[in-house]
């Protein structure tokens, strides 16, 4: 998968929040595989970074992708933008502006602004987003080069709610990348992700919050291997009725 | 005898210093603070005892560790013994059955079981889960009683002092020369509402922040605590604030009237593994990374740096040492 012009190895990508312990965190992301973590970013951080915690998600070698998780406004966004390219030292950045309390959903007028300024300024926006397609040209003509739609909201483990949705998004936008970002419970939502043709899952909550957290890592990698590997290969079309799969010919003449 | 010297007076210092101390042992405790207490991250803490509710998002071993704490600080302080109770709000009620998954020593209790543990908390929690065996202690008064411990089986405390080049015993927390320890920045706030009456900790389940409400008596509650990766001591934020004051408003909305006596924000020293260790380093002995379990781990972690520089097959007046 490439995005940005470079290239990421695994599909799986992961939440760094929630996990009982920095170790436990480095066993899930060593346990799946995984290329490139989210860690979100507050002013706390810039103050005085958790150089303990950094150093434990740089010894993963995985690549790190800040986010601006929390922020309600654009101004907020831009300013968490800001010191997370600080921070950091990387101008990747998940962008994500709540516009909910209770649903967390992503405020999309605030995001295509917010993204739009951001891009101007260099950074390489991943922005989270709903499964509209209008938003997504929109954010797309501000200079994002994939797409994050939610499959439901952040932390609610709810599995894909509107598959049809992403499968038109899939239609809609053949040659952009796009990862599926919250939502995801259970292996099987993320198969059923990778199975619509999605270039990608972000999960975290799923792994954090299970009760064998790199057990689980293992079986979302597996579950996105095997999801991916099956829209490879071109899966059957349903059908309303039975189709024999034994063989027809050679079969006794009885009259 | 020989003197066992300690650097730090913070809830480390003094826990080791006074198992020592009890065990026969002279100690002299070194802390830059001029008084007690006032540079420990103890003084922001909860002071529970609840090790498993705390094993819901921790290792195993704070059960096997904490299980002893009440009964070790009983001998220092008053301990209440009312155990913990724990509850969800009505969104979050799913997340009562996986806490129950996670842990141990609980009986689950509906809303008549709630209201005869706590009776203003009738009809406000249709279900939720009793800890019994938990306790909580009030830190600035167990600080207090463990500096009156430690002299009197003689051993003193040396404010507003720079530790001397060679000591034994380093419990200076995030100031030791610890590479793997890193800070975790927890906030907290201290309530006075005498309209709400509640007796034992409670804990609301949470998607983000483990949210618990210990009472210190006298109507007033302490609330804690975010975690926050980060090495910045700068004060309480208002998120965190908010997010603290709506649990407790959501536990009770008579703390809506409650007095903000203070808040504040600690920084807690922690491991990759959030589990304290005890290793000797150049033959100075480092007991750290309680992070979020300072009371509920020190005592354990005290007795087996007591156990190894203080035999228990030998006689307390020798303070055999060893610093292998």
């Amino acid at each position: 998968m490439r995005i940005y012009g470079e290239t990421i190895a695994s599909r799986l990508l992961l939440g760094t929040a929630q996990y009982p312990s920095p170790a436990v965190l480095q066993d899930v992301i060593r346990a799946s595989g995984t290329g490139l973590v989210t860690v979100s970013l507050r002013r706390e951080t810039a103050d005085g970074a958790g150089e303990g915690f950094w150093r434990t998600l740089r010894e993963t070698g995985a690549r790190i992708l800040p986010n601006t998780a929390g922020c309600h406004t654009v101004k907020e966004a831009v300013t968490t933008a800001h010191m997370a390219r600080e921070v950091f030292a990387t101008d990747w950045l998940k962008l994500e502006v709540i516009g909910h309390a209770d649903t967390l959903q992503p405020d999309v007028f605030a995001l295509v602004e917010a993204a739009r300024i951001l891009t101007s300024e260099g950074f390489k926006v991943f922005p989270y987003t709903t499964d509209d397609l209008v938003v997504g040209e929109r954010l797309l003509d501000a200079g994002c080069e994939l797409l994050m739609p939610w499959g439901a909201p952040i932390g609610s483990g709810q599995g894909l709610r509107n598959p049809d949705a992403l499968r038109a998004m899939r239609a809609h936008f053949p040659g952009v990348p796009l990862v599926v970002d919250a939502g995801i419970g259970r292996p099987s939502d993320a198969a059923q992700a990778m199975e619509l043709g999605m270039d990608a899952v972000l999960l975290n909550t799923a792994v954090a919050q299970a009760g064998d957290p790199a057990g689980m890592a293992r079986a979302m990698a597996l579950a996105v291997e095997a999801g991916r590997a099956g829209f490879d290969a071109d899966p059957m079309d349903r059908r309303d009725l039975a189709v024999p799969s034994t063989p027809v010919l050679g079969l006794a003449e009885l009259a | 005898m020989t003197t066992l010297r300690i650097a730090g007076a913070g809830l480390a210092g003094l826990v080791c210093g006074y198992e020592l101390a009890r065990r026969g042992a002279r100690v002299v405790l070194y802390e830059r603070a001029p008084t007690l207490g006032t540079a420990s991250v103890a003084r922001f803490a909860g002071g529970m005892l609840a090790p498993w509710c705390e094993a819901a998002t921790a290792e195993p071993e704070v059960v096997t560790l904490g299980r002893g704490a009440a009964d070790w600080w009983a001998q220092v302080t008053e301990v209440t013994r009312r155990g913990t109770l724990v509850l969800a709000p009505p969104r979050d009620r799913a997340e009562i059955s996986r806490f129950a998954r996670r842990t141990e020593a609980h009986r689950p209790v509906d809303d008549a079981a709630i209201t005869a543990l706590e009776p203003d908390l009738a009809g406000r929690f249709s279900q939720g889960l009793h800890f019994a065996q938990e306790a909580h202690l009030d830190p600035s008064r167990a600080l207090q009683d463990l500096a009156r411990g430690i002299a009197a089986h003689g051993g003193e405390i040396r404010h507003g002092t720079d530790a001397p080049r060679r000591i034994d015993i380093d419990c200076t927390g995030m100031a030791a020369p610890l590479p793997d320890l890193r800070p975790v920045r927890g906030e907290m706030a201290v309530l006075h509402c005498p309209e709400v009456s509640i007796t034992r900790t409670l804990r609301l389940l949470h998607p983000r922040i483990p949210l618990y409400l210990v009472p210190r008596g006298g109507g007033t509650y302490m609330i804690g605590a975010t975690m926050v990766e980060s090495s910045s001591d700068r004060p309480a934020t208002l998120r965190a604030l908010t997010e603290l004051f709506s649990a407790a408003f959501a536990l009770h909305p008579g703390f809506a009237e409650a007095a903000v006596i203070r808040s504040g924000a600690g920084l807690r020293p922690a491991f990759p593994d959030n589990l304290p260790r005890l290793t000797c380093q150049e033959g100075i002995w480092h007991l750290n990374g309680l992070y979020r379990h300072g009371f509920l781990l020190a005592p354990a972690m005290a007795q087996r740096l007591a156990d190894t520089l203080i035999p228990e097959t030998g006689h307390e007046d020798t303070g055999e040492r060893r610093t292998a």
